[in-house]
């Protein structure tokens, strides 16, 4: 039985789809509106009691929460596709912390854009633009922090592509598109090179075509 | 060289590493970084974390910050066979459901939870008063999350299954915090989170953690 990934027009479900490319693992995918609120209907809400996508079904089993779900194959899969956890448990403590970086650093602020600028126009949300400026200036502080890294690195947990790299390409894809926010990712030499790395990954770029969704 | 954690015994963030140190029977030497003096700003820690926040874990050559990259490292690191395996690595029904709730702690309960506790615990000691617009606006956010807790250890006696694991001891500092303030009836209202959360507060490791965690200056 092929994995299905729920949602794959918006950015946190594509963490799931570029990981599975990447992994050279077949799956299928499944649209869920959001605009129309079918992530809260009741048969959504028995796959994922928080209403938030993805969800992934493989076989028996049902995962959500997207970077639970990497993790998962990432691991599952250790010996086919990308090596995306590091070779060493040394490696791979470098990776969830930079993983863990993304989602509770860089994630924050760069949702909240994404949510006001890109999602705010559909749900009738006129964004404050005080606000939209704490969000970026929060955003610059991490990427500041992140020119520093890869000045030193030439990916976040080491010189190897990992997971903490994958998880970062939904969100910016629309920073550097819809937002309009290109300068944040070009101002910064180690950044922008590093931006430009991991988004012309083979998995990245299909992902784009197949499922462009709102970029 | 021992295992040393930066950080502060009141600190939830470096509370849960310690749980998970103590879970895993592994020593290692507290070093106190001095929050309100700032420290967690200076040089000498940005180099260990240029984020500047607590805690951090140096083993040896690795030096890792990020709680929850902290206790996946010693769950796998220190992993002796024939004792609990925190993250259930061998099987993929049960390694699945860690990872999955160990998200949902980190993505649904610690946002709802870490503005109540700030503004009831922390704001006062920085000399201000608490904004309950804040806390009123988290407490029903936090409602939403423990419903779900509710319907779902209906089902398993711990988050993940019938098993304790790292997804439930992750919950340990801010639901310790919970329960001091005044809206513990958030947890003893619900019957399930409340035995779960009285079964968790019985593990020694758990006891061991409590003993340091008073917010005093």
């Amino acid at each position: 039985m092929v994995v299905k990934v729920y949602g794959p027009d918006y950015a946190s479900p594509k963490r799931a789809l570029v990981c599975l490319l990447e992994k050279g693992v077949e799956f299928e995918t499944v649209g869920v509106d959001l605009l129309k609120g079918e992530h809260k209907a009741p048969e959504y809400l028995k796959l994922q009691p928080f209403g938030s996508l993805p969800v992934v079904q493989d076989g028996d089993y049902t995962l959500f929460e997207s970077r639970a779900i990497i993790r998962y194959y990432a691991e599952k899969y250790k010996d086919q596709g990308t090596e995306l956890l590091g070779k060493t448990i040394e490696e791979r403590g470098l990776v969830e912390q930079w993983l863990e970086v993304e989602a509770h650093n860089f994630h924050p602020p760069i949702y909240d854009l994404v949510l006001k600028i890109v999602f705010g126009p559909f749900i009738g949300l006129t964004p404050d633009p005080k606000q939209l400026k704490e969000s970026e200036d929060k955003l610059c502080q991490v990427l500041d922090i992140y020119e520093e890294r890869l000045s030193k690195s030439k990916y976040l947990a080491g010189d190897f592509f990992s997971l903490a790299d994958l998880s970062h390409l939904p969100f910016t894809q629309y920073l550097v598109g819809k937002i309009g926010k290109e300068y944040l990712i070009r101002d910064r030499k180690h950044v922008s090179g590093w931006w430009d790395d991991i988004s012309s990954r083979p998995s990245w770029k299909k992902v784009l075509e197949l499922w462009p969704g709102l970029y | 060289m021992g295992v040393k954690l930066y950080g502060h015994p009141m600190s939830s963030c470096t509370v849960r590493v310690m749980a998970c140190l103590y879970e895993k029977g592994v020593e290692f030497e507290l070093v106190p970084v001095n929050m309100f003096a700032g420290e967690q700003k200076m040089p000498d820690f940005l180099a260990k974390n240029p984020f500047g926040k607590i805690p951090v874990l140096e083993d040896g050559d690795l030096t890792i910050f990020e709680s929850r990259a902290i206790t996946e490292y010693i769950s796998k690191k220190y992993h002796a066979p024939a004792t609990d395996d925190l993250l259930r690595s061998d099987s993929p029904e049960e390694s699945i459901a860690v990872r999955v709730w160990v998200e949902v702690e980190s993505h649904h309960f610690q946002p709802a939870m870490s503005p109540i506790i700030f503004q009831h615990f922390v704001a006062p000691l920085q000399g201000k008063a608490p904004d309950q617009a804040i806390i009123d606006d988290h407490l029903a956010k936090l409602a939403g999350v423990l419903d779900v807790y509710e319907a779902r250890l209906g089902k398993t006696k711990y988050l993940a299954g019938d098993f304790f694991s790292l997804a439930d001891l992750h919950h340990f500092p801010y639901m310790f915090y919970l329960m001091k303030t005044p809206w513990a009836a958030a947890v003893t209202d619900r019957p399930r989170v409340k035995a779960w959360w009285e079964g968790m507060c019985g593990r020694e490791a758990f006891k061991k953690v409590a003993e340091g965690m008073k917010f005093e200056k």
